[in-house]
């Protein structure tokens, strides 16, 4: 503990002690040298499921691959990362139903009333993915991920319907869960472990974070391409940002903007 | 064990728009003021802070500037006769939690209701007769008048320093404003904002069809503004992240841009935080409150003795503390008989999406407020004969942020999911936007709050119980404007649109409105109000009930302009009268 702090203050004296441009020029090719560094670790290496087994990520991913495919517009929802998203949000505060109301009883209710479920997304998933399993079991004799696309898109499209009959959830509200947090996923910060490599975003032509519009939003009828930007690009100081924290945009030509 | 405290004069429950501009005012006038507030603290630096104040998951879909909703929801079902059940998450609406409250995460659209509005009842049998109206609608007048309330929308404006075009000036009508609105004594503080690509076609379109578009009055700020008790506010940057947001530019008008950096330095006022009422004490005779009960942060129970008790929370819990604490005779919607929890009413709200093919228009960027409207079908701004409703709302195209995960518009017909919707996703993200038609709400015998027979909030306290459904009034209201916006898309060059009129019955799972009025309404009758026209309760007259649950029914606006003004106008009559001899104002 002692070292480090020695550490943090010799660094800051030393950071004062050089001129404020060059320390800027020195800093700053470190920090990118450091972080494509750490990056390059990070994607050599499976991110750690925190909720998910391991038949429930092949689902998910067998899912969200039909939810948002893969094509020739760009990566699906699999390669974006949204199964590890979604883990990430079950093993966390909206899996298990933080900061919303859980005390009984539990009737069905109407379809006006919204979630009455006695469970937790958490556990929502949990029954839902191993219900589907089984029946998929008993339809194909094979669980819903090792099924073939046409079949798994059958399989979907019956949940979606409320044509199969799960077990403990029903199943519309099993896959309207689903659907929803695979968009999200899609869509979401990179920081959440979804939108890998900013797919979602590039997908659509969103900037990212906010940034500052003030003189481009009377240029009308023009389209804005930029780079787009993640929390992570500002905290980690890969982007510039302004003196409130906006991102200063890089533009993009023609040929490298998305939609 | 209840430890009792040292008397104050004034207690507010809830330090949101209303408890802060109110705590302010009298603190100035020497009186010992305590808000309390059952969330935290939260300020613009370091809780707006980029990057992550926008960060859409976490504000706009994981609701983190929003009310906690396992400590206390209400329950909700479509008629008597059903079986309420709770609001589990968030949905249809977003209440607020924390100093500021929902005037934190708001979109800052900052209207006047018409003066027709006030005069809802009276106006339309003046005019249409009996007919009019449905046989179990209760929309009323509110015993005050528009003229009544310009001084005080003014004083609001210019504290929240609102940005617009005055169409209406002392009677004179003013090219590029709205025509319609009632006579103002000054401008707009602030210019309106700048135009987007979607404010100039649509504007374009509406006049082509004979309408008077007109840029939307708005709270995000066009030019830094001093405002008159010397709180500077910021620029927008339109960034498009306001509704849901706290905005790191201090350039949305919210009690911490606005009152409170004043406020928390005034000696006579004291802010607690994590200090949740659960209940206005009341003398033995239940004509008096002596004060509130308060449990804290660390589960202890207080009782604040004071003179004067403000309820200043948002709708639900206005009523709510009304009906657990015995203050007013509780609404019977079987018997009509009774008045706390009467008139609950809502936003009837449709939209156009107008799809284009050659067309882009950068909808990422905008701001809460930026927007170009008509309010030719507001109101009475036209005339209903034999068209079977009453009242109307405001027609707009907004550019207030397109947020992918909540905005990623497809032409209906395509699927909801797979390739097909990913290619729409993809080809209509940029060239499309929605057209709001901002209905208002009457009143009726079946829609009303009282408390929930079986479930509970964290206290062991019954919530609040919610009935509501939209009526033939509003269904036919709602066609009706959403027909005419669906002609501005047409007239602006859309290739293809989503028409989605109100219809079916209400739900309270999709997004629609933070616009809840209502259960604490006000009037010239004891019998039909709860409160009288300075928002004093009848039956205990040291308790005043501020916000937009005085509104008898909601008219075609957002209310937060109006609530402003009820404030103000409630604030005078304190000062000037009450103050001076305590006791019934009407």
């Amino acid at each position: 503990m002692s070292n480090r702090r020695q550490f943090l203050k010799s660094a800051a004296a030393l950071g004062a002690a050089i001129p404020a441009g060059a320390a800027a020029q020195t800093k700053s090719d470190h920090d990118k040298q450091h972080a494509h560094n750490m990056r390059q670790a990070a994607a050599a290496q499976p991110r750690p499921y925190m909720f998910l087994s391991q038949d429930e990520v092949a689902f998910l991913d067998a899912a969200v691959s039909h939810l948002i495919p893969k094509d020739e517009l760009g990566p699906g929802a699999k390669e974006a990362g949204v199964t590890y998203f979604i883990d990430q949000q079950l093993f966390g505060g909206y899996g298990s139903m933080a900061r919303k109301y859980t005390q009984g009883p539990w009737p069905e209710g109407t379809p006006q009333q919204g979630y009455q479920s006695p469970l937790t997304p958490a556990a929502v998933y949990r029954a839902g993915i191993r219900d589907t399993n089984a029946y998929c079991q008993k339809t194909y004799g094979k669980t819903f991920g090792a099924l073939a696309r046409a079949q798994q898109d059958e399989v979907l499209k019956g949940l979606d319907g409320g044509k199969i009959e799960l077990e403990q959830v029903r199943s519309p509200f099993f896959f309207n869960m689903l659907l929803a947090n695979t968009i999200e996923g899609f869509f979401a910060d990179p920081v959440y472990g979804g939108n890998r490599d900013k797919a979602g975003w590039k997908l659509v032509g969103f900037p990212g974070v906010a940034a500052v519009y003030t003189s481009f939003i009377e240029k009308h009828n023009v389209p804005y391409k930029a780079q787009p930007v993640s929390i992570a690009d500002i905290t980690g100081r890969l982007a510039k940002v302004d003196e409130y924290g906006h991102p200063i945009h890089v533009m993009l030509d023609d040929d490298q903007a998305g939609a | 064990m209840t430890t009792k405290l040292k008397p104050v004069d004034v207690v507010t429950v809830g330090v949101g728009l209303t408890g802060t501009i109110l705590a302010k005012e009298l603190a100035d006038s020497g009186l010992k003021v305590v808000g309390l507030e059952r969330g935290g603290w939260r300020d613009t630096h370091p809780d707006f802070d980029m990057p992550h104040a926008h960060d859409e998951l976490r504000y706009a879909r994981r609701h983190e500037l929003m009310q906690d909703l396992s400590r206390e929801t209400l329950t909700f079902r479509n008629a008597i006769g059903d079986t309420a059940l709770p609001m589990r998450q968030m949905g249809s609406f977003l209440p607020g939690e924390g100093v500021g409250g929902a005037a934190v995460h708001w979109n800052g659209v900052t209207w006047r209701f018409l003066p027709w509005d006030f005069e809802t009842r009276s106006r339309t049998l003046a005019r249409y007769g009996a007919g009019q109206l449905a046989e179990d609608c209760t929309s009323q007048d509110w015993g005050v008048t528009y003229d009544e309330l310009e001084p005080h929308f003014d004083r609001f404006e210019y504290l929240y320093g609102i940005c617009g075009k005055a169409g209406n000036l002392k009677g004179q009508i003013q090219p590029g404003g709205n025509p319609f609105e009632g006579p103002r004594s000054r401008d707009y503080p602030n210019p309106p904002m700048k135009t987007s690509h979607v404010s100039a076609i649509y504007g374009k379109a509406a006049r082509e069809l004979g309408y008077h578009p007109f840029p939307a009055p708005s709270a995000n700020m066009t030019r830094p503004y001093t405002n008159p008790y010397g709180v500077t506010l910021g620029a927008c940057v339109y960034c498009g992240y306001c509704e849901r947001f706290g905005c790191e530019m201090g350039a949305k008008a919210s009690p911490q841009t606005t009152v409170l950096p004043v406020l928390m330095k005034n000696p006579n006022y004291e802010l607690r935080t994590l200090a949740n009422v659960i209940k206005v004490n009341l003398d033995f005779d239940r004509k008096r409150a002596t004060g509130v009960t308060y449990v804290d942060s660390r589960g202890r129970e207080f009782e604040q003795p004071a003179d004067l008790v403000l309820l200043t929370s948002y709708v639900f819990n206005n009523v709510r503390l009304m009906l657990l604490s015995g203050i007013g005779k509780p609404y019977d919607p079987a018997a009509n008989t009774g008045v706390v929890g009467r008139n609950y009413a809502y936003q009837t709200n449709g939209n156009v999406t107008a799809f284009f093919e050659d067309k882009v228009f950068n909808q990422f960027m905008g701001a809460g407020a930026l927007s170009m409207m008509i309010d030719d079908i507001d109101g009475d701004n036209f005339d209903h004969t034999g068209l079977g409703f009453i009242g109307g709302g405001w027609i707009g195209a907004a550019s207030s942020g397109a947020r992918p995960i909540d905005f990623h518009p497809v032409p209906s017909g395509t699927p909801r999911w797979g390739s097909e919707w990913k290619k729409a996703v993809s080809r209509y993200y940029n060239r499309a936007f929605g057209i709001t038609t901002h209905g208002a709400c009457q009143s009726y015998r079946g829609n009303c709050f009282d408390l929930d027979p079986t479930y509970r909030d964290a206290y062991g306290l019954p919530l609040l119980r919610m009935t509501f459904d939209f009526r033939q009034n509003e269904y036919r209201m709602s066609d009706y404007m959403t027909k005419k916006a669906a002609e501005i898309a047409k007239a602006a060059g859309a290739s293809r649109m989503n028409v989605n009129p109100r219809t079916g019955k209400y739900s309270i799972v999709p997004y629609q409105s933070t616009h809840n009025t209502g259960g604490a309404v006000m009037g010239a009758d004891p019998k039909t109000s709860a409160v009288n026209k300075y928002l004093q309760s009848w039956d205990v007259p040291n308790v005043f009930v501020i916000g937009a649950s005085a509104f008898p029914q909601n008219g075609g606006y957002n209310p937060t302009g109006t609530v402003g003004a009820l404030t103000f106008h409630a604030l005078e009559a304190i000062k000037t009268r009450y103050l001076k001899q305590p006791g019934p104002l009407a």
